[in-house]
């Protein structure tokens, strides 16, 4: 309790390193992975190919090793990213988290489109809007309203996840303090580790609680 | 008579898999036509109204709408689309728009037509429907006779030069089938070109032009609804009105 007391400022930066950590990379991943979806569903093969290509690496690879390629690989091969506040992890980090969840948030995503009946597909072609113009306004409506609940999970396991970002270099995130705090050998490990754990609980228990609201909230009217 | 179609089906073929669905499917209908298609279930008749629009791509054979081709996927097909409307056996309204927006959707997003320009267009497609006052609910909170005749008004917004009905009273009850029928048969009076799929013998009879009767996938018979009815000519058509007329 003492190490959560007096080193509240640790705590408080690592904890909103970590949520600016999960809010750009949660925006990232739900952003493509929406786009990888409709690319699966796309009448060209090559987009078809592309999505099912990006799903098949990132969601069969470990996330340390995705991490480590984009926060040790990519530079090597002249991709770089840009500092953020002197941290040169925090943007491989969140692309990399993103690159990763992006592949589990299309395939839910793709399941919302397939559970749409498809009839409204056929209805959307039929008055002559294209393929975009009908997975745009008509098929992606309502298949984002089925996948809150999945999407969610999704998203809960991408702030949990961002703990690894932590460990590999990503100082001022949650994960970092246990590095900070045990090197100094004056705060036993349970203490710590307890203390960050209920900070990651401060952020995911009410982004759960945000997702029921939102389901709810565009639920479809009968 | 020189002019042209306003749908014209030349030796088409589709198969779905080893079921040979549309065999050398030959047909024209001139504008302003009213034609009934009949015939047994699995006998191509929903198959050969969705090739029109493309819902179903064809195998060979060519199929043109007022001399136009239909062109392949894209956005030539979209266009073409806009021009040919279609009322499906399940209605297929957009269920997370109101009955409005599902009638002023395709109005504003493919013909760019104004929003107001559109919703008072919409409001008077759905006033000639009889359903008004039904504008602000989604199609969940509709009957079916409801819905079916807001995806009528649905496709009338497009200011379609032909429309196309696919078995569009089978999934009513009984007692919804009527007002839906005679939504059709006015816009058949007005002069509309329509494709008609149904079951509806008596919507033949008052409204056709012109019956095809299907069986395997063969056009049999092409005639009128008098002709057709009073003294069909194939035995399978012979057995098919034997079966519907008896009860």
């Amino acid at each position: 309790m003492d190490a959560l007391i007096q080193e509240f400022p640790l705590f408080w930066s690592g904890f909103l390193g970590t949520l600016r950590l999960a809010l750009f990379a949660a925006v990232g991943s739900l952003v493509f992975g929406t786009l990888l979806a409709s690319f699966r569903v796309s009448p060209l093969p090559p987009l078809r190919f592309v999505g099912l290509a990006w799903v098949t690496v990132f969601r069969n690879s470990p996330l340390v090793v995705v991490l480590f390629v984009f926060a040790f690989a990519l530079p090597q091969v002249g991709i770089r990213f840009p500092t953020f506040n002197g941290n040169a992890f925090f943007w491989p980090g969140v692309a990399g988290l993103a690159a990763y969840t992006a592949a589990f948030v299309c395939e839910a995503v793709r399941a919302g489109i397939n559970a749409v009946p498809p009839g409204q597909a056929e209805a959307a072609r039929a008055v002559g809007l294209t393929f975009g113009q009908s997975l745009g306004t008509i098929v992606l409506p309502q298949a984002l309203r089925s996948v809150v609940p999945p999407l969610g999970s999704v998203i809960i396991a991408m702030i949990k996840n961002s703990a690894i970002v932590g460990a590999f270099g990503v100082t001022g995130e949650l994960f970092s303090v246990d590095g900070a705090l045990s090197a100094t050998g004056v705060y036993p490990a349970l203490s710590i580790l307890t203390g960050i754990a209920v900070c990651y609980l401060v952020i995911t228990i009410p982004a759960g609680i945000g997702l029921n609201v939102l389901e709810r909230r565009i639920e479809v009217k009968r | 008579m020189t002019t042209t179609p306003m749908i014209r089906m030349a030796a088409v073929d589709k198969h779905f898999g080893d079921l040979h669905v549309l065999r050398d499917i030959n047909l024209e209908v001139a504008t302003g036509q009213v034609v009934v298609v009949l015939g047994p279930s699995g006998s191509g008749k929903s198959t050969l109204c969705r090739t029109i629009n493309r819902l179903e791509p064809i195998d060979s054979g060519t199929i043109e709408v007022d001399g136009e081709k239909l062109p392949e996927e894209g956005r030539a097909l979209a266009a073409l689309r806009a021009d040919v409307g279609m009322v499906f056996q399940s209605f297929n309204l957009f269920a997370h728009k109101t009955i409005l927006e599902n009638v002023t959707l395709a109005p504003v997003k493919v013909r760019r037509t104004g929003r107001a320009d559109a919703e008072k267009n919409g409001m008077a497609l759905l006033e000639r429907v009889g359903i008004a006052n039904q504008r602000d609910k989604y199609p969940a909170q509709l009957s079916g006779g409801q819905q079916q005749r807001a995806a009528i008004a649905r496709a009338l917004a497009m200011r379609p030069k032909v429309m196309l009905f696919d078995e569009p009273t089978s999934a009513l009850d009984p007692e919804m089938v009527n007002e839906v029928l005679d939504v059709m048969t006015t816009l058949a009076a007005e002069g509309m070109t329509m494709l008609v799929v149904t079951h509806e013998m008596g919507f033949a009879r008052r409204a056709a032009h012109r019956v095809i009767f299907m069986a395997d996938g063969e056009i049999v018979e092409d005639s009128t609804p008098d002709a057709f009815f009073s003294q069909p000519a194939s035995d399978r058509a012979k057995d098919f009105l034997g079966k519907i007329l008896t009860h």
